[in-house]
């Protein structure tokens, strides 16, 4: 088609057959080579995903209010997950051992004591055996509870002598065995069992697990949501062009691709601000966390969304995108159809 | 090179758009299909360029029954054609180079390539001085010829067109008419839907007409009429 025809109109009216007979049989469809297409899929892959990004910064306080909806929506269930993790290495801290007192009567002889406590000792199933003489107990009260004075006043020490044991088995039934066995012995009083708290412990720790987890699938879902209609309103504002884009021979894949780009740029974004939120919220709360687990007397530190939580929540956003771009995309693409 | 067998067009209204239209285009030729609104033009166009499916019949275009394409196949089969709108259906969010290059990249043509045949069919219509322009700026009858050189820049061997000359001054729309006649020229088989019917009987071509979806006339207007 190299003809020289600026005049089209008047100059070729009788001319064309004449100057191209070699033409006149039929025309000749032009074909692409295979190298030259798949050139071009790269090529229009990365146009798209420029174009996506050009999309998503043209139209700045749209596209910040998308990414922001995702962010607080994958923000809530990070945050959540984030708070878990920090919980359990704070706890981890202290003995996640059962510990087991042992009250024993006020009357007890202190050399009847001393022989039972040899007797634990020597019990294989124990651990460790500390004892507290009513003396200790009191002294370690007076100091803590801040009410010295008061106590000082008092005429007899109100208190029991005890043994703390360590078990060396933490089954729950094994426990209870060994408690009731304690229980037994004459010169108990009372026998407590710490392993409420530790119960109440894993539990607490499974329900924020499945909490978050929960709450993790639904915004998850609510991200989808959004990026569909987000999508959805696109593919309506480019309605025109992808009817013309099917007519002159577009296949599905090429009318889907700059959509899909756009989902995966509101995931990566939405993603990367919640990422951004979280570790902003955590600066915010580190300082009276330290205050607080200072006066604990816990050196604790909290701990901030790392790299991982960043590759997480931008991929897996990313990934949320995409899937809600194609969902969208499959719904009303193909409802677009050259009428 | 294009075939209707007893083609009939029933659609979900219960309206019959088409029926039992038969009709035979050789390659090269050139042909107008005429009638009132609402006679089946529109209809027939669109079942040539597959956006719908005959009820009943066969199409067959270069060899190929469209009723045999499945669905992934109909972008490929329409890379053969150059569709021409009413309209023109252009998009105002690009520049008329980018108009006329849409289908050189949806085919996957490379740039070189692609900057080299979209000027050829730019200089082919005479508007190769406006290619950096926005479409919106133009004409009716630039805009349209905007339209011609994005059918014919993949060098098809079919080019269909719908009411070409639609919204055009006579003037204009002889232009226009001349510009489909150049191609023909060349070896395209070229199909003109126009209610026009003093332009279509100044071109001196094989005229169509459809009344009521019936085809009720098959002549060579202006020549000594065939049977």
């Amino acid at each position: 088609m190299k003809q020289p025809t600026p005049n089209v109109k008047k100059n070729t009216r009788r001319q064309a057959p004449e100057t191209r007979p070699q033409r006149s049989a039929g025309a000749v469809t032009a074909r692409t080579g295979v190298s030259d297409r798949w050139h071009s899929w790269l090529g229009h892959h990365r146009e798209m995903a420029v174009e996506s990004l050009r999309r998503f910064f043209a139209t700045p306080l749209a596209s910040a209010m998308t990414a922001l909806v995702i962010a607080i929506a994958l923000a809530l269930p990070a945050a959540l997950q984030l708070g878990l993790v920090n919980f359990q290495r704070a706890v981890a801290g202290w003995d996640g051992q059962p510990q087991i007192s042992v009250f024993l009567h006020k009357s007890a002889r202190e050399a009847a004591v001393r022989s039972y406590t040899e007797g634990l000792r020597a019990d294989p199933a124990i651990v460790e055996v500390t004892y507290i003489s009513p003396e200790g107990a009191l002294a370690e009260f007076q100091e803590a509870s801040g009410l010295g004075d008061a106590l000082a006043g008092l005429d007899a020490n109100p208190l029991p002598a005890v043994l703390l044991l360590r078990p060396r088995n933490t089954d729950s039934g094994e426990l209870e065995a060994l408690a009731e066995k304690l229980r037994d012995s004459a010169l108990t009083d009372a026998v407590v069992l710490d392993m409420a708290w530790v119960q109440r412990l894993a539990q607490l720790t499974e329900l924020g697990r499945r909490l978050s987890a929960g709450l993790a699938l639904l915004l998850a879902l609510g991200v989808l949501l959004v990026v569909v209609n987000t999508i959805r309103l696109h593919i309506e504002n480019r309605r025109e062009e992808i009817l013309v884009v099917k007519l002159v021979g577009a296949t599905d894949a090429f009318v889907r691709r700059p959509f899909l780009y756009s989902g995966l740029c509101y995931g990566f974004f939405g993603g990367l601000l919640a990422w951004l939120l979280v570790a902003g919220g955590v600066a915010l709360l580190s300082g009276p966390v330290a205050g607080l687990s200072s006066s604990y007397g816990s050196g604790y530190v909290l701990h901030g969304p790392g790299f991982p939580y960043l590759l997480g929540l931008t991929a897996g956003a990313a990934l949320l995108g995409l899937v809600g771009a194609w969902l969208a995309v499959a719904r009303h693409i193909r409802a677009i159809e050259p009428r | 090179m294009i075939t209707f067998d007893s083609v009939n067009k029933r659609y979900e209204s219960g309206q019959d758009a088409l029926v039992r239209v038969s009709l035979e285009i050789e390659r090269g030729d050139m042909v107008f299909l005429t009638g009132h609104s609402g006679a089946g033009k529109s209809t027939l166009l669109r079942l040539l360029t597959a956006i719908e499916r005959p009820t009943r019949g066969s199409i067959l275009v270069a060899g190929q029954n469209l009723n045999r394409l499945r669905n992934g196949q109909i972008p490929y089969y329409r890379r053969n054609l150059g569709i021409v709108f009413q309209n023109h259906q252009l998009l105002f969010d690009r520049s008329v180079f980018d108009n006329v290059a849409l289908p050189l990249s949806v085919a996957g043509c490379s740039k070189r390539e692609l900057g080299r045949r979209v000027r050829a069919a730019l200089d082919k219509v005479g508007l190769l001085h406006k290619e950096k322009q926005n479409p919106i700026v133009l004409s009716g009858g630039e805009q349209q010829r905007v339209g011609i050189a994005r059918a014919v820049v993949n060098k098809p061997a079919i080019l269909v067109a719908d009411e070409p000359t639609g919204n055009l001054d006579p003037q204009l729309s002889a232009e226009i008419m001349q510009l489909f006649a150049d191609f023909n020229a060349v070896g395209v088989t070229v199909m003109v839907a126009s209610h026009d019917l003093e332009l279509v009987a100044r071109m001196k071509r094989r005229v169509l007409t459809l009344q009521a979806g019936q085809l009720i006339y098959d002549a060579y207007l202006g020549r000594r009429a065939q049977p």
